[in-house]
This record gives structure tokens, sequence and C-alpha cells, in this order.
């Protein structure tokens, strides 16, 4: 049910797999939003008004007042809009599953993954050795599952799906196949890919891919 | 409905473990502590989360929760009287927010004082514990609004993520000789703080302040000594 009257402002940066998580979960709750693209070498004051502690994107502002911390902000759209799409599961022990393997795409995948592109040589090969390891542990959570939330699109599902956008740049730095390494995890990208709200979120691999290498520039990697 | 059996695994010194006792005691939830050696892991932890190898682990019926913040909304979540967390969705994700950035940002700045490599280092960890404090000096105030913790009345949340670790900020208080929760600076924590270590829930495992002193001495010992023959 589309939000009546409500003014929701999503601060976002195109590319951010965490801007992208809320995205895909107000799409799939059906909530209207005003979306506002940031300039991340030139702070808006809305934005550093909006998250003074950390000053970075996403950020949500739900009748003025502003949520930060993508995961944080996911579960609030849970809570605020529970009807359709509910992603969390109602059992506390499911739920406490699922906060944990959300934590651990942060903590681990995200954290690797950004490593792998940034930097060469030995320092890379690590990264990429425990990039891989992170993505086999959440394949052995997946299992023969459609879904990390079971039958249906949930929690999980959304936290991880922004970043097999991003597949494509770091197998092509890293230079090795994910495909190879987690194909049941590519199976499940291209599961989630046929939903509409996907889909129309995830950005271009490719266009991901040249944000990486213009990154790469920024920070003298290469 | 599973049984009963609720098991912690922790470490008496460790502020993460504090936390699930702290939300068990709020709910009245009688457990077994089953605490780690210190240099080892137990077989029950690693099989218990061998993701992290890490406690705390809240066993209950046999299945493990890992994560101290994760545990303590699966304890709020599980068992119903004290509510932890405030039922404003609102409220519920400042407080999710303060306990990340405890976690993310204050926390490691405490422990890195002593671990900075250089005397800039070392200054900017300082800087950030202050300026952390001040921020949730500013929280206390605006959501406290007169009353004695984060949670209002009663310990919520913010109070558990935060009051874990005050045994360890006063033993970096002895061993630095600064004093972070300082009365001129941040009148309302130094108040929260001796209000929060008397709680019922929280003063049984608080651990002393003298011998988490001893303890990051023999730590700082162990970790500094010349390798045996």
């Amino acid at each position: 049910m589309a939000s009546k009257g409500e003014t929701v402002v999503l601060l976002d940066f195109w590319v951010s797999p965490f801007g992208q998580r809320l995205r895909i979960a107000l799409a799939e709750k059906g909530v209207e939003y005003e979306y506002k693209e940031q300039d991340l070498t030139n702070k808006s004051d809305l934005l550093l008004k909006s998250n003074p502690i950390y000053k970075k994107i996403p950020v949500l502002i739900h009748e003025a007042k502003p949520i930060s911390e993508s995961l944080i902000i996911l579960q609030y759209i849970d809570e605020v809009w529970p009807d359709k799409t509910p992603l969390l599961p109602s059992q506390p022990y499911a739920r406490a599953n699922a906060h944990f393997w959300a934590d651990f795409i942060d903590k681990k995948l995200f954290e690797s993954g950004t490593r792998l592109w940034k930097l060469k040589g030995e320092e890379q090969e690590k990264a990429k050795k425990e990039f891989i390891e992170a993505l086999k542990l959440l394949e052995g959570e997946l299992g023969d599952k459609e879904f990390f939330g079971g039958e249906t699109f949930g929690y999980v599902d959304v936290a991880l799906v922004p970043f097999f956008a991003w597949f494509h740049a770091y197998e092509t730095c890293g230079k090795f196949s994910i495909e190879e390494e987690c194909p049941k995890i590519v199976a499940w990208g291209k599961r989630c890919m046929e939903r509409e709200t996907v889909s129309k979120t995830l950005s271009d691999p490719e266009k991901v891919y040249q944000f990486v290498l213009y990154l790469k520039k920024r920070f003298g990697v290469e | 409905m599973a049984s009963d059996d609720v098991k912690l695994i922790g470490a008496w010194a460790s502020p993460y473990v504090m936390r699930p006792r702290i939300a068990l005691n709020l709910k009245g939830v009688e457990y077994e502590f089953l605490e780690e050696k210190f240099g080892s892991k137990s077989e029950l932890l690693l099989k218990s989360n061998p993701v992290y190898k890490k406690i705390p682990v809240l066993l209950h019926g046999g299945k493990p929760i890992c994560e101290s913040l994760i545990i303590v909304q699966y304890i709020d979540e599980a068992w119903s009287g004290h509510s932890i967390l405030p039922s404003d969705p609102y409220h519920r994700a400042v407080a999710r927010f303060w306990g990340h950035y405890i976690d993310d940002k204050w926390f490691p700045a405490l422990t890195g004082i002593s671990r900075a490599p250089t005397d800039e280092a070392k200054k900017e960890a300082i800087e950030q514990v202050f300026a952390g404090l001040k921020f949730l000096e500013e929280v206390l105030e605006k959501s406290g609004a007169g009353k004695p913790f984060f949670g209002g009345d009663t310990i919520g949340y913010i109070d558990i993520a935060l009051g874990c670790n005050l045994g360890w900020l006063r033993a970096t208080e002895k061993l630095s000789g600064l004093t972070y929760l300082d009365e001129s600076k941040t009148p309302l924590l130094v108040c929260w703080a001796e209000k929060f270590s008397a709680h019922e829930a929280v003063k049984c495992v608080m651990p002393e302040t003298d011998k988490l002193v001893e303890f990051a001495q023999m730590l700082k010992a162990k970790f500094s000594a010349p390798p045996s023959k």
C-alpha cells in the first residue's frame, strides 16, 4: 500500500549497494518516496544535517525524521510498512539468523570485496581468498533454498542482492570466476533478477566496473 | 516450544558478554554461564559459532545465537516482561543506530588508545572517545528528558550497549591517568554510569575495575614479552 501523504525521502548515490537495498525494499512494499541523488564529493547540507555522525548515504527521512545505516533502515522499513512483502521472518530465532547473515555481509563480504579491488599483489590475493570464503559461507547458508528467506524473498536476499551487480567488477579485478567458485549464489542472483524490483534497481555490472576503475584512479591504485 | 534450557558461553572480562547477561537478568531468565578459559576455545564454542569463533554465544534449547547485540534483540523478542527496545519504530532505529556506533566507532577508539602506534594516532583515538561521549550525552539528554536511563525509567538497549563498556572505561582511566567520564564535560553520563552500575541486573555481572587493570597488564606483558626459547 503506497504511503498516504507521508513524506519519504531517500538520500542516496546511484551505484551504492547499500542504498539499493532500501530502493528494493521500498519498491517491494509499494512505498512512494522522493529519491535525492547526492554528490559525495560535495556533501549537501541536508545530508550533513541528517547524518552528522557518519555523513554517509543512504539516509531515509520519514516525516522529517532521519534514519541512517542501511540495515537499520531496512528493519525500520519492514516495521513501518509490515503488510506487503514482510522481509524479516516472524519467529525470533529465524529473525536472529537473518540479522546474523545480513551483518556478516557487511562485516566480511563487503569489506574483503573492497580490498579486492583496492589492493594489488599479495594483499589482493589475500582479499580474494577471504571474499571467496565469505561468499562460500553465504552459499552454505542458502543451501538448496530458492531464497535466503526460504520460499520467499526476504531480508538477507535484499541485503545481498545489490552486490550481485558488483560480481563482474570483483571478477575482473581479481581475475577469477565467481560462478566457478559459488554456482548456487550466481543462480540465486539470476533468480532475484527476475523480480522487477531488483532488475530495475541494480546498476548495470559494466557501469559498476567503470565506477570501480574511476575509484581506483582516484585512490591511485593503478 | 523448545526447552527452556538457556546457556551463555562467555568470559568475565568481556563487555560483549555482559550484554546478554544484563538482558537475561532484566527478563528474569535463569541461565547457565559457561566460562571460556582464557587462551583457548572450547569445542562447544567452535561448534556453536563456526563463523567467528567468538563469545558471547547464547544457546537456547541447544540453538546458538551469535553477535552480542543480535543476542540482546533475540532475548527481547523471545521472552516477555521488561522491554529492552522501545516500541516505536523510529526510536528503535535510533537505539540500534547508537548500538552500532558504539561498536563500530567508539569502543574501537577506546581500545585503540593503548594500541596506538604513534602519539598522533593516540591523540586521535582519545579525541574520538571524548567526541563519542559528547554525542551520547546529547542522546541521553534528548531521550532521557530528566530520566535516569537512555531507556527512560528503566534500562534499555542503548544503556546495555554502552554500559557494558564501563568496566573497561574505568580501567583505561586508571591505566592512563585520564578521566573520560568527566562531570564538567558529560554530567548526565557520570550520573547515569553510577545508576547503571548499581542496577540489580548489572552489578552482579560488572567486572571489578582493579581486576580488569590486572588483566590488561597481564595481556600487555604476555604480548610484549620476548619469545621463549
